[in-house]
């Protein structure tokens, strides 16, 4: 019960808060009040400011970079809802989650293959052509705001930085330093083998078969025994597309790994 | 480096780790060139790389200047658009001043726009800021128990900062959970989710809720958020679903029928029944996802009716004898 009973108790409440207001404050009700009116306002102006330049976001990826570092600044999400004024008078909201569905149905449909990992770079190629020729565009600064927001949604949603440009994970699987940094090394040849590793980052053996070993159970990794010399640990998720076919769930199956 | 040396600059946009730059293509190097830092480059380009910010201005800028200075140095060429022009200046026209001059006022005409979009933005934001004091300074009262708020006040507050997009910062919760717009939420969901949820043994990954969702709606999408806050209500509206996080931090919406005792002993009549299974066998086997049929193999494993053999062949789980 917030609010005391009794004669008594109102009387004393109506003193505190007369003392409260001798005093220039202002009560949290009566502010809320205020917030109301100030909305109000503050609607109007979105609805202006739309009015003449929601094209300029849909359309200017530079533009909607401005816009979200400026909400940033000031503690403001425009994604948080799409029930928030931002999302339903600038539409930005609808743009960002529409792309949020779109990386979710690339990156599953690519799983059996890369496990889960993919390249940014890639990431996007596959969302572009997936939303065709006549679609708005979309910059990598809107896939990795589309990212952020998915990882609420706990499907281990993360991005690792890999040689200037990221990783986007699309699986819970436990990734730690050791691991990226073993990703960061592959990726100059898509490839990775246990004296590379040795060699460049001084680890021993055990250390370096630990995470290799890790990574092909989580699927991220395929091995190649058979290469000339040493075994080397490839990486789906890093093959360009000029060195790599795409193999259906049901060839990924049939290969042993 | 006199402006007459630009033949054409164009934007390059922000990446990540990279800054936004201003490409200004050069002319060739003119014979009397003066001595300088440099008698020759291989390029014909310089790159300006704006860090902080400034490239909008900057551009802004160069365009006005370039404009005017291009009247001062060919006036004969410039012939004026409503177009009288002299032979020299038809010719001219044609060339490559005349589509160069048509970029530039394309630019210019974007660039205006963008200019005033930039400066009303700066303006709106300046009133959201406001906005955001005034939540903050209403939360602070609230913590500080100054002034009574009721139950409603509070769910309206709530409803406010859910949409101007500001964390709740009394209870640094998610934004809005328990407004009415999650409520309603909830109960859409509870009912477009059942049949679904029965094709799928019952249980479905918040991705795929997600996905499932939102192409079915078309627009007016639903926020990451949104959904989450709205299945976390579905317990206390005494739906038949609920939200369910998994120890790997995978969150599904599962049947409230569906039994755990009923999942973990079919996973483990159908892994004795083959004698061990893998996630992806398990999988084919159910017709469900890998991710799914991964955690009830870990469920099943976690109340001790089955063991695993991890090998780098992969997570194979079998019935536990022990």
């Amino acid at each position: 019960m917030r609010r005391g009973v009794g004669a008594g108790a109102i009387a004393k409440k109506k003193l505190a808060e007369a003392k409260y207001k001798e005093r220039g404050n202002v009560l949290a009700e009566d502010q809320i009040v205020q917030m109301s009116k100030q909305l109000e306002t503050f609607k109007t102006h979105l609805e202006e400011f739309a009015s003449k330049h929601k094209q300029e976001i849909r359309k200017n990826p530079q533009f909607r970079v401005q816009f979200q570092e400026m909400c940033a600044t000031i503690g403001v999400d425009p994604l948080a809802s799409g029930k928030g004024f931002w999302s339903e008078m600038l539409g930005v909201g609808d743009f960002y989650y529409e792309l949020g569905v779109q990386i979710i149905e690339v990156c599953l449909a690519l799983k059996h293959r890369n496990g889960g990992l993919i390249t940014l770079d890639e990431l996007h190629q596959r969302v572009l052509k997936g939303r065709g020729k006549y679609a708005q565009e979309v910059s990598q600064d809107d896939l990795v705001r589309a990212i952020k927001k998915l990882k609420v949604m706990g499907n281990g949603f993360g991005m690792i930085p890999v040689g200037g440009s990221y990783l986007v994970q699309s699986v819970p699987a436990e990734l730690n330093m050791d691991h990226t940094v073993v990703l960061q090394l592959a990726e100059k040849k898509g490839y990775v083998t246990v004296s590379e590793i040795k060699d460049s980052l001084k680890w021993e053996k055990e250390r370096a078969c630990h995470v290799l070993d890790h990574l092909l159970k989580e699927g991220l990794a395929w091995l190649d025994s058979q290469a000339a010399g040493e075994a080397q640990y490839w990486l789906p998720a890093l093959f360009s597309e000029l060195t790599s076919r795409d193999v259906t769930p049901e060839e990924a199956n049939q290969m042993t790994p | 480096m006199p402006l007459s040396q630009i033949i054409f600059f164009e934007e390059q946009a922000a990446g990540i780790g990279k800054s936004a730059k201003i490409v200004i293509h050069l002319h060739p190097v003119p014979a009397n060139k003066e001595p300088g830092p440099y008698q020759y480059s291989k390029y014909s380009y310089i790159k300006l790389s704006f860090k902080e910010h400034g490239q909008i201005e900057f551009y802004r800028r160069l365009t006005e200047e370039m404009t005017k200075k291009r009247w001062e140095n060919t006036p004969v060429s410039q012939p004026i658009p409503t177009g009288t022009g002299s032979q020299a200046g038809k010719t001219r026209a044609v060339g490559i001043v005349g589509i160069e001059r048509k970029i530039e006022e394309k630019r210019k005409e974007t660039d205006k726009n963008i200019s005033e979009a930039f400066e009303d933005l700066s303006k709106l934001m300046v009133k959201a800021k406001e906005m955001v004091e005034l939540s903050r300074s209403i939360a602070n009262k609230i913590k500080d128990k100054q002034g009574d708020i009721t139950e409603d006040e509070t769910i309206r507050f709530k409803a406010y900062l859910l949409s101007m997009g500001i964390a709740n910062p009394v209870t640094r919760e998610t934004h809005g959970s328990g407004t009415h717009y999650h409520l309603q939420l909830a109960k859409q969901l509870g009912d477009m989710l059942q049949a679904p949820l029965e094709e799928r043994g019952g249980m479905m990954a918040l991705t795929e809720v997600y996905c499932l969702v939102n192409r079915a709606r078309g627009m007016e999408l639903l926020s990451p958020e949104d959904l989450v806050n709205a299945c976390k209500m579905f317990e206390s509206l005494k739906l038949p679903l609920r939200l369910r996080v998994f120890d790997s931090g995978v969150m599904v919406v599962q049947l409230q029928s569906h039994s755990e005792e009923e999942m973990i002993a079919s996973a483990l009549d159908n892994v004795s029944e083959k004698g061990s299974l893998t996630a992806e066998e398990f999988a084919k086997l159910l017709g469900l996802s890998v991710l799914l049929s991964k955690e009830r193999l870990l469920l099943a494993e976690k109340m001790g009716h089955l063991c695993r053999d991890d090998s780098v062949e992969g997570l194979r789980f079998y019935p536990n004898l022990f």
